[in-house]
């Protein structure tokens, strides 16, 4: 048996280094990378990398960072599973083997010029942070923009100071509701389908972007065709099992489509007859 | 047909020319392994090649996707350096059927299609194919008639035929060409040899007949109506998750990656592994959330990627109708 170095392999390893990190909640930690050589990674926002954790394995990770930032990318993860787990005793100075950016993103030039409603539930936030910093460094190509984030306590919010920041902006309206709340808790309780109700928005001129749990695709989108936003504006970004990122392994098939090719960012219209995606 | 690219190798020869094709690089055939049992294996003599089989255990897909093959190799001593691999030898496989040859050709559009598979491709490379016609059904469980697969349609090197006192020779491209001319036991085909041939497919259109009662072009609409069956339910009921079907299938390819350490625990590899869509963690993400957690979803999964799903992606069905996986089922799905 011969063995012969393939350059052009797409299971080859981007080298990066941990910048910072900083534990976000008991159970989610973010992660600043830069690569190698200064090399940008140069995503979409919504694409995904595989990170590698040698001699534990490879997992799926959406970047959470916009691509505005060109000197390093932001990953935010919960320690879920074996390379989750590992990679959350990753401290400023390691190094992290990444290979990617994988799938297909949110249709940005599609979204330019259009309202938009961003419905992140859980950490539905963490794929749609990169588009939504992505929009406020874009700020005036984008129409109206709301923010709606859904979490189960206070606890569980992530960007916490980030989402602050949102809140005094003139120029997005956000709104955040938590599931079960503390007496003190101020803000809105109830799940996020309480939100919808309130928002104004032109149906014909907004996108909508829904990022959250399964259980919470069905009933968001009902909410949605009802405020009569039509469904080839409706995005959603999928989560599946996935171990080679380019459409091969078939762990991520959710019938016709591989998430990890096609998706992991939907069109509604595409996927709404496909009844194995939501 | 052109008798120029066809050649006859008498039986006498038979065993001077595998022992011959030996010696110019690895070469598998059918081997028997009794109970009605077959396997390709590594051979150098004509008498250990099973002329006469039916599907091997494992499917010939065995030499171009291994079970098991590293991908990666990798060193953390002094920060983390690594190293994509392929692992490959220069393999003649003879003996390959029309359903095999058919399933080789399904992952050779898989792992072509971009981003390419370049440890599959490197292997393809390396790989020559011998095909071997079948003249009559092999066992009770082909319906290759179903789906086309019973009669040569490309994808091979040299495509023999056996004609009882001799094989008759398809020389399909250059690299069989160079075979037939390295091994020196072949002689033009004549005429006769010829219309024997032609006489011996027109028989096998009256013998292989399209085993199930549905036209074939109709079967990915048929799959559209039947998303919600209750098939898929009883189907689930019987099958024990075992993975069986998905190992001996000639155009199951799912794999899962893993990692491992040397004992010094300073290198190690990247390596991938068979997987199959009907064990239960395969569609598991972290969390625990199972997307096919029933059997029945799995198996319908199953069904789908032979005839629906892969319809649209690559224009053929992705069933060779060898019967390999209702033959490796332990409890009986049909």
């Amino acid at each position: 048996m011969e063995k012969t170095v393939i350059n052009d392999s797409n299971y080859r390893i981007r080298k990066g280094k941990v910048i910072r990190t900083r534990q976000m909640t008991p159970h989610e930690k973010l992660f600043e990378i830069a690569l190698d050589g200064g090399r940008s990674l140069d995503h979409e926002p919504g694409q995904f990398v595989m990170v590698s954790m040698f001699g534990v394995g490879e997992a799926p990770i959406s970047v959470c960072s916009s691509p505005t930032n060109r000197g390093y990318f932001e990953l935010c993860v919960r320690a879920v599973g074996r390379v989750t787990g590992t990679m959350h005793r990753l401290e400023a100075g390691d190094e992290i083997g990444i290979r990617g950016p994988f799938g297909k993103g949110f249709p940005i030039r599609v979204l330019e010029g259009n309202d938009l409603l961003i419905v992140a539930g859980g950490l539905g936030i963490v794929p749609l942070r990169s588009l939504i910093n992505f929009v406020f460094d874009n700020r005036r190509d984008f129409g109206k923009v709301h923010t709606l984030l859904g979490c189960k306590t206070e606890g569980d919010i992530l960007f916490g100071d980030e989402l602050e920041r949102w809140m005094k902006r003139i120029d997005v309206h956000y709104e955040c509701t938590l599931d079960k709340a503390a007496p003190e808790w101020a803000g809105h309780v109830g799940l996020i389908t309480t939100l919808l109700p309130g928002v104004h928005l032109e149906p014909e001129r907004t996108f909508a972007i829904v990022v959250g749990p399964p259980i919470m695709f069905r009933f968001v989108i009902k909410e949605l065709l009802a405020k009569k936003i039509p469904e080839s504006q409706i995005l959603v970004s999928l989560e599946r099992h996935m171990k080679c990122g380019m459409g091969k392994c078939g762990h991520c098939q959710i019938q016709d489509y591989y998430c990890c090719t096609d998706g992991p960012v939907f069109n509604y219209s595409d996927i709404k007859h496909i009844k194995e995606a939501m | 047909m052109s008798s120029s690219q066809y050649v006859i190798l008498r039986k006498d020869n038979f065993d001077g020319f595998i022992s011959r094709l030996s010696k110019l690089q690895k070469l598998v055939a059918p081997v028997s392994k009794g109970h009605n049992n077959f396997s390709f294996e590594e051979v150098t003599s004509g008498e250990e090649v099973a002329v006469r089989y039916i599907p091997t255990i494992l499917p010939p897909k065995k030499y171009l996707m291994p079970q098991r093959e590293t991908l990666l190799e990798f060193n953390v001593s002094k920060g983390l350096e690594s190293t994509p691999v392929v692992e490959h030898e220069k393999t003649t496989i003879f003996g390959v059927h029309t359903c095999d040859i058919a399933g080789i050709q399904c992952l050779n559009m898989v792992f072509s299609t971009r981003p390419r598979d370049f440890n599959y491709l490197t292997r393809k490379g390396a790989t020559t194919i011998i095909g071997l016609e079948c003249n009559d059904y092999c066992d009770e469980y082909a319906s290759c008639a179903l789906v086309n697969a019973n009669l040569p349609n490309g994808g091979y090197d040299l495509f023999f035929t056996d004609m009882g006192e001799y094989f008759i020779v398809h020389v399909n491209t250059q690299a069989g060409e160079d075979i037939i001319e390295a091994a020196k036991f072949f002689e033009e085909a004549g005429d006769d040899q010829l219309k024997a041939l032609a006489s011996l497919r027109e028989k096998k259109r009256e013998i292989f007949k399209n085993e199930v009662p549905i036209d074939p072009r109709k079967i990915p609409e048929l799959f559209d109506k039947s998303f919600d069956s209750k098939v898929w339910e009883e189907l689930g009921e019987r099958c024990i998750a075992c993975g069986n079907c998905t190992n001996v299938c000639p155009t199951c390819y799912c794999f899962d990656v893993k990692d491992e350490m040397n004992l010094e625990l300073k290198g190690g590899r990247r390596y991938r592994v068979w997987d199959s869509c009907q064990v239960e963690p395969f569609a598991t993400v972290a969390g625990n959330h199972n997307f096919r957690k029933e059997r029945a979803e799995r198996q319908k999964h199953r069904y789908f990627r032979k005839f629906r799903y892969h319809v649209d992606k690559y224009h053929r069905l992705f069933c060779t109708g060898c019967g390999a996986g209702g033959a490796a089922e332990p409890a009986w799905l049909g």
